[in-house]
């Protein structure tokens, strides 16, 4: 991409994604972010996410912390001694095919949209805390007092209500380099594949796309590079999608009722004269 | 440059990968009240099926009716938005065990309130020359839902924790739906005993609980995964998970088997207890371990 192209570029463009009912994600690329947090930024000024603490955290540049309730973006910093040393990943909720949010969640408040995306509706979710414990990726989470909204469980949108009016999610629309790409996810992964190959050609041999379709998550809307092993980027390996426990959790769970009918039956028959 | 030989923290500057469980108070013990008052249910059955003691079945019954009320009372108190607690019963979700046991409270409610209602009008049917035979049928139908319900309620809480993303809670997945189920009958049939009933059955169940807990205590610890699940042996609650196993296993049946069954029963709902915040404090521990999060990875 040449300096420039950006201004023509889809990301940017009005979109109706929403009525086609097309499959949309993210693609964030580390190699191109500077570190500016301007998605951290557009994201709080435009979902009304409140302010969730000023801490000073001494981890290089990164104050923010983690992804939660109120931080939907997240600019993650590392420092190095290799190339690209001081480097950048704007992190995300991975929107997961099999989400472990979406599946816990007792009430229905959690629901997948027309673009794939997984969404909180705020007015059904009554804060009992299941996603939080079901997230491979530690994203979703519930809002503490005093902030406004607490109680309730939150996360990232994937600005389902731009998308809505055809317009790019904040974040990306807000990413001054395009590190964050928004678009068709099948045309993001064709990037992302395309964009890896060119890096590691230029010497970056330990840049890999992560989207783990693999495991039992079955592939993401938002992928990412990674420069070296994800879990420095506090990244699971292989996220698993708590669901895939069920079977033999509930097995175990009617072995015991089972055996403990017939042994309180059997004790009272054995007292029996 | 060389690196430095300063060992750094694992993942992004130690962070933690996962987060760490919400839930206050109210949800262990609840999984303590719900699953002594639903194997409750089972021993009101099986006691009234097989006439061995109306009595028992009464005071079994009456365990499970107010653990039958407690327990949403409890489960409500812990939502972020307790008003709404009623949304638990919008859909139904086979997937979710939370939803599987907002479901699974509702209807052994539904069987224990009016069962409890039933036997206490019994008497009152018979004086007023109403067929008691239908009566006692009927009893005996809601007994036995309030029983299936009841030990489903006691064990499902075992799958809340088993399947979520927390590697202490599943990896033991198997593990955790058995022992709470155990604790929940021996817990049931100590109260038995406490509120006066020393009947054999009663201690015979007590015994046989105590010892299968024995037996899955020395399970737990022999069936280690390292760093995964480090969070059941370090700490509060490592400490705690440890007291409690030694109170409802070896304790509990020692005096069991010395024939003082109030001490007995005593350690067993203390230890019972205990199991279940010990659990909630290692998940809580373990969310917070991204050593763990990567380990569990790798087994």
């Amino acid at each position: 991409m040449a300096i420039g192209d950006g201004t023509r570029s889809p990301n940017q463009a009005r979109h109706d994604f929403v009525a086609k009912q097309v499959r949309v994600g993210f693609f964030t690329d580390p190699s191109l972010c500077i570190g500016c947090k301007a998605c951290e930024v557009a994201c709080k000024e435009w979902n009304g996410v409140p302010e969730d603490g000023c801490r000073f955290t001494g981890n290089s540049y990164d104050n923010t912390g983690q992804l939660g309730a109120s931080t939907w973006r997240h600019v993650k910093f590392l420092e190095n001694d290799e190339p690209l040393g001081w480097s950048f990943f704007s992190d995300v909720c991975k929107h997961c095919e099999v989400a472990g949010c979406l599946e816990a969640c007792p009430t229905g408040a959690i629901l997948r949209n027309e673009v794939g995306a997984v969404y909180v509706q705020d007015d059904v979710c009554n804060g009992c805390g299941y996603c939080v414990v079901s997230c491979p990726f530690g994203v979703i989470d519930r809002r503490p007092e005093p902030q406004p909204g607490a109680g309730g469980a939150y996360k990232c949108t994937l600005c389902y209500d731009r998308q809505i009016a055809g317009l790019t999610p904040a974040c990306a629309k807000a990413c001054p380099t395009e590190s964050i790409a928004f678009g068709p996810l099948d045309e993001l992964r064709e990037k992302a594949k395309a964009r890896a190959k060119e890096l590691q050609a230029r010497g970056l041999t330990s840049v890999r796309v992560y989207d783990p379709q693999h495991g039992s998550v079955r592939g993401t809307h938002a992928i990412f590079l990674t420069l070296g092993d994800p879990r420095r980027l506090g990244l699971p390996r292989r996220p698993q999608a708590p669901t895939s426990y069920l079977a033999s959790a509930w097995a175990a769970a009617l072995f015991t009722a089972a055996l403990a009918v017939a042994g309180t039956f059997a004790a009272f028959a054995m007292a029996l004269p | 440059m060389t690196s430095t030989s300063v060992e750094e923290p694992a993942g992004y500057y130690g962070a933690p990968v996962l987060k760490a469980p919400v839930w206050t108070w109210e949800v262990p013990l609840y999984f303590f009240v719900g699953g002594t008052a639903g194997m409750s249910a089972v021993i009101a059955l099986s006691s009234l099926a097989l006439h061995a003691s109306v009595q028992i079945a009464r005071t079994a019954l009456w365990i499970a009716a107010l653990g039958a009320a407690l327990s949403p009372v409890l489960l409500a108190k812990d939502l972020g938005r307790p008003a709404r607690f009623y949304n638990m019963l919008r859909v139904f979700k086979r997937r979710s065990p939370m939803s599987v046991g907002a479901w699974l409270l509702v209807l052994f409610g539904a069987f224990t309130l009016p069962a409890l209602a039933l036997l206490e009008s019994l008497s009152w049917l018979a004086r007023a020359g109403i067929g008691t035979s239908h009566a006692t049928g009927l009893l005996v139908v809601l007994l036995a839902g309030a029983a299936i319900s009841g030990c489903l309620l006691a064990t499902y809480t075992g799958v809340l924790l088993g399947a979520t993303v927390i590697p202490a809670w599943f990896l033991h997945r198997r593990f955790l739906p058995m022992h709470f189920g155990v604790a929940s009958l021996g817990s049931a049939a100590s109260l038995l005993l406490l509120a006066g009933h020393d009947a054999r059955p009663l201690r015979a169940l007590l015994l046989a609980t105590a010892s299968t807990e024995l037996l899955l205590g020395v399970l737990l610890e022999t069936g280690r995964h390292g760093k995964a699940d480090r969070a059941l042996r370090r700490g509060l609650a490592g400490w705690a998970l440890r007291a409690a196993a030694l109170a409802t296993g070896p304790a509990a049946l020692a005096c069991a088997l010395q024939h003082w069954f109030v001490p007995a029963a005593v350690a067993f709902l203390g230890g019972a207890l205990l199991a279940r915040y010990g659990w909630i404090w290692a998940g809580r521990a373990s969310a917070r371990d991204p050593e763990a999060v990567f380990a569990a990875e790798e087994l």
